[in-house]
């Protein structure tokens, strides 16, 4: 183990994936204040963190969490598609964020496993360990949610 | 990003999460790294050093809690430009001596005491810290100031009035002389 870095070279470096995971996982709206809980709590931590290891596996944790607690603290659950669609027609989404409320409406796991191999470029066994379950689970949990995804756009 | 960085940063200042923040810029001598605690101003980094070993450095000795945050550090970068521009005298900044200790620390008090435009000896230095013998220790302490120029080590010369040493570079220690007007601009050391 090596001292921790300062703080700010997590920001650097991981800052545009941890907001890019969270806008798939909550939305654009809300990816903010995510983002700012997942730092702030990820700060609270950092001193006592024993390990530098996986920096960026530990903040995309932190993130995950944050936007289960935002799932639940609005007693949301993941919003079938048509709905989201009607939705978003009032919040006029840049096109291309068009893919992302699917992702959104996927289940949280699904959701979370897309959202880190494809905005972030995780492999499955980083998935893994921000998700807190085994590779293959990851890996399910991510064929899943292409399944799916691949199904909507069919 | 830059706006949510920014609301990020001052939610972890006022939030206590923020235990050192550090900004850098331009001076008339090249980049300085200035780096504060809630205590007071705790390092300053000359040119003549990487700021990165600089931080990585500050985050082992303090903590790892560690942001870029300049408006923390707006009223120090006042003082210092005004100083560097011959319109400040003397500093009015709270200091964080944590990265010094024992007789570094006192002698670093003691250099901290000496008026803007004179100088003492590295000698007159060890007395004032309690050991009018440790003379190299009282060079060694001026070496290792970590608040250089606020901490003026730049006021101390050998007893015969040569320039001794400075952790920026002896052109810098010169140049600070000559702004107080200690030196004229052709004598050298």
């Amino acid at each position: 183990m090596t001292a921790l870095p300062p703080f700010q070279a997590l920001l650097d470096e991981h800052a545009t994936d941890v907001m890019a995971v969270l806008r798939g996982a909550v939305g654009r709206a809300d990816a903010e204040d995510c983002f700012q809980e997942t730092f702030l709590a990820a700060l609270r931590a950092y001193p006592k963190l024993g390990d530098d290891r996986n920096l960026r596996g530990w903040l995309l944790t932190i993130a995950h969490r944050k936007a289960i607690d935002h799932h639940r603290a609005n007693g949301r659950r993941p919003l079938p598609v048509a709905e989201v669609e009607e939705a978003a027609g009032a919040i006029e989404l840049p096109r291309d964020d068009g893919i992302w409320i699917l992702v959104g409406a996927l289940p949280p796991k699904q959701r979370a496993a897309v959202a880190l191999r494809y905005a972030c470029d995780l492999p499955h066994a980083e998935i893994a360990a921000a998700l807190g379950c085994s590779p293959d689970a990851a890996r399910r949990s991510l064929h899943e949610g292409m399944k799916r995804l691949r199904k909507e756009l069919a | 990003m830059k706006a949510e960085l920014e609301r990020l940063t001052d939610r972890a200042a006022a939030d206590g999460l923020l235990d050192v923040a550090y900004a850098t810029f331009d001076s008339p001598y090249g980049r300085l790294l200035v780096a504060t605690t809630p205590r007071g101003l705790v390092k300053v980094g000359l040119p003549a050093y990487d700021p990165d070993d600089t931080l990585e450095d500050l985050a082992a000795r303090i903590s790892p809690r560690m942001l870029e945050a300049p408006a923390q550090l707006d009223e120090v970068r006042r003082q210092l430009d005004l100083y560097f521009k011959g319109r400040l005298r003397e500093f009015d900044l709270a200091l964080d001596w944590r990265l010094s200790t024992g007789f570094r620390r006192r002698a670093l008090r003691a250099i901290d005491r000496i008026p803007y435009g004179q100088t003492r000896s590295y000698t007159q230095i060890a007395t004032s810290a309690g050991n009018e013998r440790a003379v190299r220790a009282a060079g060694t302490a001026c070496g290792a100031n970590p608040i250089p120029i606020v901490v003026p080590c730049h006021r101390v010369l050998r007893s015969g009035g040569a320039l001794g040493g400075y952790g920026g570079g002896l052109p810098m220690k010169e140049a600070l002389l000559e702004l107080e007007g200690v030196l004229d601009g052709h004598s050298s050391g």
